[in-house]
């Protein structure tokens, strides 16, 4: 075949999925916001986003800030810079690490499960059930799993900032030597709200991003067990590609100047 | 607005394909209130396709579907979630919600649909699972631990909790064993005769067409091939009718099969 034309096919195919995804998006806000609301169904993906991630999150969070803290010890101390070391655990981790970390994980687990379990839904007609007993499935499945994954990713990141730095804390104080106090402070003084709070604007749209992949490739999955599988797949991969996309254009937005 | 002339479902010359292969190629079929129709035809001929263009899960690329006079191919999501509540479906594979309990499965198109409270809307589940022969111990079960047969039951139990209108049964009997498969098609009978409804039907068991039609048509290659009366089935005086009722293998219907 012509590469031209290949190449023109592939254009339109990709310009058409994100037409696709940005309507199948924005419809799914409209429904965030217009009622009925569902609080039950929320509660629920929140308790399977918030609560039982938890686990995940500290310890992805901890160690890295373990890590990190030997990481930089070993750098540091050739030009006698030790003394930052502390500056450097709590901005990595507010910053990037944290909510990186956690919108990996996330994506991993929740993007995964949300993918399959509507997936399962799709090819099982249960979605073409939910219409006829006059239930909206944007409104009664979509909804409910952006709402969870918009507002409990930021507690999650919150989190994962405090046990994260309490990481980098305890490999400093007892295998480094650090005075205990000494490192709390500098932290405490380095960090800035900016800081903070990038990083929980980051874990939003993460969340957002993870939620939405999910449900989009589940909702629009077709072809039995396979077709599943397969949306599983690509709710993973493209959910981490995007996390990482908006990791710098949100970095750049807050940091560049 | 509805008088008894006006067809409760109306289909008019409905197409509906998938890429290349053509699966409806010019349905038409007018279904009068309180009629139970039974649809016939071979297997893969698009009977469950006809239901999901009624119900506006697939749309038809040509052609009229009208419900109580309106035309419903190319409605608003708002104005069908409010032709669907009048509509209630047993799925041929049941489609149960695999994350709720039997009796919340029933009692779905109460709950949210018509905003009913949830103590309310149980008893009535109950009272619809004894309806199809299930106790108020499957409600609580969880649909993934029930056998084929109780699914499709508590499919059914869930199409009519909502008395609906119009009722469609995707092959309601298969599955069953002959005793509960009469019991579900006096079922059927009695949500027409009694509470009013309007009903199409899929199915294959002629014993049981016989039972809830009043008028049956056959599906072939895409169209309504013969309809008539269900007691006029025998004398249709069309080959490929009393083929597919004897279900003979010689005939003009001719199955595409590997000749050994
Ligand atoms: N979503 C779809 N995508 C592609 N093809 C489809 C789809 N749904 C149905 N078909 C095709 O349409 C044809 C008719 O399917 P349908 O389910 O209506 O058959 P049926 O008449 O109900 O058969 P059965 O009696 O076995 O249930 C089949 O050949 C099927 O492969
Ligand atoms: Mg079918």
């Amino acid at each position: 075949m012509n590469p031209l034309r290949a190449l023109g096919a592939a254009s339109l195919g990709f310009l058409a999925a994100t037409g696709r995804l940005t309507t199948f998006a924005l419809v799914g806000i409209q429904h965030c916001v217009r009622p009925p609301i569902y609080p039950r169904l929320i509660g629920r993906q929140m308790i399977d986003i918030g609560y039982y991630s938890l686990p995940v999150v500290a310890m992805t969070t901890l160690f890295a800030g373990m890590v990190l803290a030997l990481q930089s010890y070993t750098g540091f101390s050739r030009f006698a810079a030790e003394g930052a070391i502390p500056s450097v655990v709590v901005l990595s981790i507010t910053r990037e690490l944290s909510p990186v970390l956690a919108g990996l994980m996330i994506a991993g687990r929740i993007g995964a499960a949300m993918a399959a379990e509507l997936g399962t839904m799709r090819v099982t007609e249960q979605i073409d059930a939910l219409e006829t007993l006059s239930t909206n499935p944007m409104k009664y499945l979509i909804a409910p799993r952006l709402i969870a994954g918009v507002t409990m990713l930021p507690l999650l990141v919150l989190i994962g900032d405090i046990l994260g730095v309490f990481g980098g804390y305890l490999v400093s104080v007892y295998k480094l030597g650090f005075n205990e106090q000494v490192y709390l402070i500098n932290s405490w003084n380095f960090v800035e709200a900016q800081d903070i709070v990038s990083g929980l604007v980051k874990a939003a749209v993460f969340g957002f991003l993870v939620a939405l992949m999910g449900c989009y490739h589940g909702f629009h999955s077709r072809g039995g067990a396979q077709g599943v599988g397969a949306a599983t797949t690509n709710a993973v991969v493209s959910a981490s590609i995007l996390i990482l996309i908006a990791n710098y254009l949100i970095t750049e937005l807050f940091f560049a100047t | 607005m509805t008088d008894s002339k006006t067809p409760k479902i109306r289909l008019k010359d409905v197409h509906k394909s998938f890429g290349p292969k053509q699966i409806l190629r010019g349905f038409s079929l007018d279904v009068m209130p309180q009629e139970s129709v039974v649809i016939i035809g071979g297997s893969g001929t698009g009977k469950s396709v006809m239901l999901k263009c009624i119900l506006g899960l697939l749309s038809p690329e040509q052609g009229e579907i009208e419900i109580d006079g309106q035309p419903t191919v190319h409605l608003s999501n708002a104005d069908r979630e409010e032709v669907n509540a009048k509509i209630g479906m047993l799925f041929q594979n049941a489609a149960l919600f695999d994350s709720l309990p039997v009796w919340e499965n029933v009692a779905f198109g109460l709950i949210q649909g018509k905003r009913m409270k949830r103590k309310l809307a149980h008893d009535i589940a109950i009272e619809k699972l004894a309806q199809v022969g299930l106790g108020a111990d499957v409600g609580k079960m969880s649909p993934a631990d029930l056998s084929g047969g109780m699914r499709k039951r508590v499919g059914l139990a869930r199409a009519i909790a909502g008395d609906p209108d119009i009722i469609f049964f995707d092959e309601p009997t298969t599955g069953l064993d002959p005793i509960m498969g009469h019991v579900i098609d006096n079922l059927i009978v009695k949500c027409v005769k009694e509470v009013g409804a309007t009903a199409i039907s899929i199915t294959h068991d002629m014993p049981s067409a016989r039972r809830i039609a009043d008028r049956m048509a056959m599906l072939y290659q895409g169209k309504v091939i013969w309809h008539g009366p269900v007691g006029q089935i025998d004398n249709s005086g069309n080959d490929y009718v009393d083929q597919f009722i004897h279900g003979s293998a010689d005939g003009p219907i001719q199955m595409e099969l590997l000749k050994l």
